[in-house]
């Protein structure tokens, strides 16, 4: 009675089409949404033509040499309204990076420091920690930066008014002090000081931060290579300190070995070369400054903003990393009789960035795409000079916008590859 | 031996003895303050500078914000220093002249009682769905998840769609229905064909059912077809009946309305539109794997902005010319697939946490994959992941502000649009808007955030149970 079901023919004739037969039904599933999929994409390539024809838009990339045509308020390099809309674009992609980039640093720096706070044994700092992480947490990033652009930096003096800030207004700021509590005495030598060290460095007005700027004279070249010599080999240093503390066991003091190659050599090359470089203090002359690297509010507003607001999810991330480390490696760390900063440093650290980085990196991420809201107050990012004036003066809305997504789409893939690598690097080793 | 040869004056203690009190500088407020406050030369400088930091801080905000504050008037006259003749702080008046456009936009002041009705009807809806203790949870959420959209969809357009053409009238099968015919403000034309349309597809249904699954399997297939329809059909009835309210335009919409309808829409969007992405990202096909992590990558690595540009520039290009989509309605769905990839990803890490064995037992006792997947995955996964969800659901509420820069007026929008009015220039209107915006935005994250950590604590409390 089996020999039909044995026979291979048998089992062949006696198949039927049934939907429970997964390989049908994933074939059948395929092909479907591989039809929807066709069926997608050349309607939305034939809807696009006629409507682009209907429209009389025209299409292609040759638009990026055209004459942009507009100016742009903050630029690193050189740039006028006659270049081309490939040229605007590397402005503003250079914009997008440069607020990223220091805001990361920003919220790096203020996130650890509040995730440290969070921690701490003193209820003061706690509660305050806890209160700016709750606060920047629950308030829109767009609302942040409106708030900082409008509220705060639009409301300081205007620029004959402005807060300098520096050494010399906090030695004034003490004499004053000291003479308003009656200690007139003890306030003279800190209006000696303040009138020593001479003019504010930094000054802060409604149109935004007025910097001291680097002048690079003659011969500047030769200090750079010292600090990327210095760099190197304080790097180097590192590694061969690594190898041979795990090789032998014998401690390097490499943090203070490589901050003295990093300060003595470029200073040895700026001698050597006569100090080729000065700074440039800015000066009040009139009803504006003079000198000096200005700053447009706009930029500081979302910097300001994306750093807080970044630096209170940064902050959560690095409690969180840090109480994943379990006590008993702090009090095994002890009873191998290191003590707190070397436990911290060699055994909490290490461990807790395991959990901190994958995290990080996404918020990391996030800054820089939320970098793109600067267009609300009119920071000329790629976004606000790409998808903004670009835009609005070309009208060719899907090569504009896929060049801008792909920007943001690059940068993360790029950063996702990178992180990567480095969590690899760090992550537990399982024997 | 007996006892009596002890020596009488050995003396042993029959009671142990209390451990002596611990110095004074150890115990009580001393030793709290010591180890919380005191502890060390940095730890005082610490605590000094936190304590200055609090009264540098503090104080200033209660004196702006309600001592100094002007509660009462009528234009900016009220909140000049000048005229009032004090330092002035808050401007609320501003705020209370203000509210409405906050609140609804530019909604008609005549039918502003149709959004009253979608707040409240959603708050009473939504309250019994939090509280734990609160019976009949799933027709609750039924009606808040199901009904409450509908009605609050027809509330606030006001309904009266004229729907003319359903399937055949697409189709090309326009003369078989009297055009322009109405019964009650609804088009026979329409009605009619989708009655035909949906036993045509209930036929198919049955059909294709026979043919794929055996004899058997016609009814059921034809049975869900026609439910399937008949709760769409409810759906389209609901917005195409003429129910007497005046239509109004969303872009009237604004303020605190556009927010909500925004974020609630994009909350019950993506958190199904999500499931299905991350069970697609760990599905066995192909096609359906890569287009699913082609899409959550790729939203996941562009801007929201760039999504709604998108949305509002390019999207229409790409449809037909002579179909437009309302411009709240493409924010919306750019917003809902945005949170979709998010919350994709969140889902995929509940999956992922769960143990092989629980997808083995479930596969042992014979459910077939999509029961496998309802009855017993998904219920532990979405548990284990509802932090990651709120944080997705709050994100996504701080996402809604995005809005203002393709000029869709969120409370934010109209907040920035009431500060250009110069009835109301004063130097303080500007903190006094950022006070009352902050409050309303951080009273809704802060309360999903505390939610969202009061149920985690429950549901951890559950499984050590």
């Amino acid at each position: 009675m089996s020999d039909a079901r044995l026979s291979d023919r048998g089992a062949v004739r006696g198949r039927r089409w049934s939907w429970t037969d997964p390989k049908l039904r994933s074939s059948v599933i395929q092909i479907a949404l591989g039809l929807v999929l066709v069926w997608l994409a050349w309607s939305f390539y034939a809807n696009a033509e006629a409507n682009l024809s209907r429209l009389g838009i025209a299409s292609g990339f040759s638009f990026l040499d055209d004459r942009a045509g507009f100016a742009i308020s903050q630029s690193l390099i050189p740039y006028n309204e006659n270049m081309s809309y490939g040229r605007a674009f590397l402005v503003g992609l250079l914009n997008t990076l440069l607020v990223a980039f220091l805001g990361v640093i920003l919220a790096t720096i203020l996130g650890f420091l509040m995730g440290v706070a969070r921690l701490s044994r003193n209820v003061v700092i706690k509660a305050l920690a806890s209160a700016y992480v709750e606060v920047t947490r629950n308030l829109p990033p767009l609302f942040q930066i409106l708030f900082w652009y409008l509220a705060v930096l639009a409301t300081l003096p205007s620029p004959r008014q402005s807060w300098g800030l520096g050494l010399q207004p906090i030695f004034s700021g003490i004499a004053s002090g000291l003479s308003a509590i009656g200690l007139g005495v003890l306030a003279t030598p800190f209006s000696g000081l303040a009138a020593a060290v001479g003019a504010p460095d930094v000054y802060v007005n409604n149109r935004g931060l007025i910097l001291p700027r680097p002048v690079f004279g003659e011969g500047s070249g030769a200090i750079l290579i010292a600090v990327l010599v210095a760099l190197v080999a304080s790097f180097v240093l590192a590694r061969w300190a690594r190898k041979r503390r795990e090789a032998t066991g014998r401690p390097f003091p490499v943090f203070w070995s490589g901050l003295a190659l990093i300060v003595v050599l470029p200073l040895l090359a700026a001698a050597a070369t006569g100090f080729p470089l000065h700074i440039e203090t800015p000066e009040l002359r009139g009803f504006n400054f003079v000198g000096g690297l200005s700053v447009m509010p706009e930029f500081v507003a979302l910097l300001l903003a994306l750093s807080t607001y970044t630096a209170g999810f940064i902050a959560e991330i690095v409690r969180s990393g840090i109480l994943a480390v379990s006590k008993g490696q702090t009090e095994a760390a002890h009873s191998l009789g290191l003590r707190g900063g070397p436990t911290l440093r060699l055994v909490v650290i290490p461990q807790a960035m395991r959990v901190i980085v994958p995290p990080l990196t996404s918020q990391y991420l996030n800054l820089t795409k939320n970098s793109s809201l600067g267009v609300a107050v009119g920071y000329p990012d790629l976004f606000a000079i790409f998808a903004g004036t670009t835009l609005n003066q070309t009208g060719q809305a899907i090569e504009i916008i896929a060049m801008t997504m792909a920007v943001y789409l690059v940068i993360s893939i790029v950063t996702s590859l990178i992180m990567g690598w480095y969590n690899k690097r760090v992550a537990l080793v399982e024997r | 031996m007996s006892d009596q040869t002890l020596s009488p004056h050995v003396f042993v203690s029959s009671v142990l003895l209390e451990p002596a009190p611990p110095p004074v500088s150890d115990r009580g407020p001393v030793r709290w303050a010591r180890a919380h406050l005191f502890g060390s030369v940095p730890q005082v400088l610490l605590t000094l500078f936190g304590i200055w930091l609090v009264f540098a801080v503090i104080p200033p905000l209660v004196q702006f914000f309600l001592i100094d504050a002007v509660w009462e008037g009528t234009d900016r006259k009220a909140c000049l220093p000048a005229d009032v003749g004090h330092p002035v702080g808050a401007c609320w008046p501003f705020i209370w002249a203000k509210i409405n456009q906050l609140t609804y936009g530019f909604y008609p002041a005549d039918e502003r009682w149709r959004v009253n009705v979608v707040y409240a009807l959603g708050a009473v809806l939504l309250l019994p769905l939090l509280i734990q203790k609160v019976p009949y949870k799933r027709l609750n959420a039924i009606l808040f998840f199901g009904v409450y959209p509908v009605v609050a969809f027809v509330l606030l357009t006001g309904g009266n769609f004229g729907l003319k053409r359903f399937l055949l009238g697409y189709l090309g099968f326009d003369g078989l229905f009297p055009i322009g015919a109405t019964v009650a403000g609804l088009s026979v034309a329409f009605w009619a064909d989708f009655v035909v349309s949906s036993a045509l597809l209930a036929l198919g249904a049955a059909a294709l059912a026979r043919f794929v699954a055996g004899p058997g399997a016609g009814l059921g297939a034809a049975r869900n077809t026609l439910s399937a329809l008949g709760i769409l059909g409810a759906v389209l009835l609901a917005a195409d009946i003429d129910v007497g309210l005046q239509p109004v335009e969303t872009r009237l919409w604004g303020g605190l309305l556009v927010t909500l309808v925004i974020a609630v829409t994009g909350i019950t969007a993506s958190l199904p539109f999500g499931i299905l992405l991350a069970l697609g990202r760990r599905s066995h096909l192909p096609l359906v794997k890569i287009c699913s992590i082609l899409f959550i990558e790729f939203w996941r690595g562009v801007p929201l902005i760039t999504v709604l540009f998108f949305a509002t520039y390019m999207l229409p290009l790409f449809l037909p010319g002579q179909l437009t989509i309302d411009g709240l309605l493409r924010a919306v769905v750019g917003v809902a697939l945005f949170a979709s990839a998010y919350m994709a990803e969140v889902v995929r890490g509940g999956l992922q946490a769960i143990p092989k064995g629980q997808y083995e037992g479930a596969m042992a006792l014979g459910l077939p994959g999509s029961l496998k997947m309802r009855l017993v995955v998904l219920p532990q996964a979405l548990k284990l992941v509802i932090p990651g969800i709120v944080n997705n659901f709050i994100g996504l509420f701080k996402d809604t502000t995005l809005v203002l820069i393709v000029s869709i007026f969120d409370l934010l929008g109209a907040m920035r649009a009431a500060f250009t009015d110069p009835n109301w220039a004063t130097p303080t209107t500007l903190f006094t808007g950022f006070g009352f915006a902050g409050i309303v935005y951080f009273v809704f994250c802060f309360g999903m955030s505390r939610y969202s950590m009061a149920l985690e604590k429950r549901l951890d409390r559950a499984r050590h149970h």
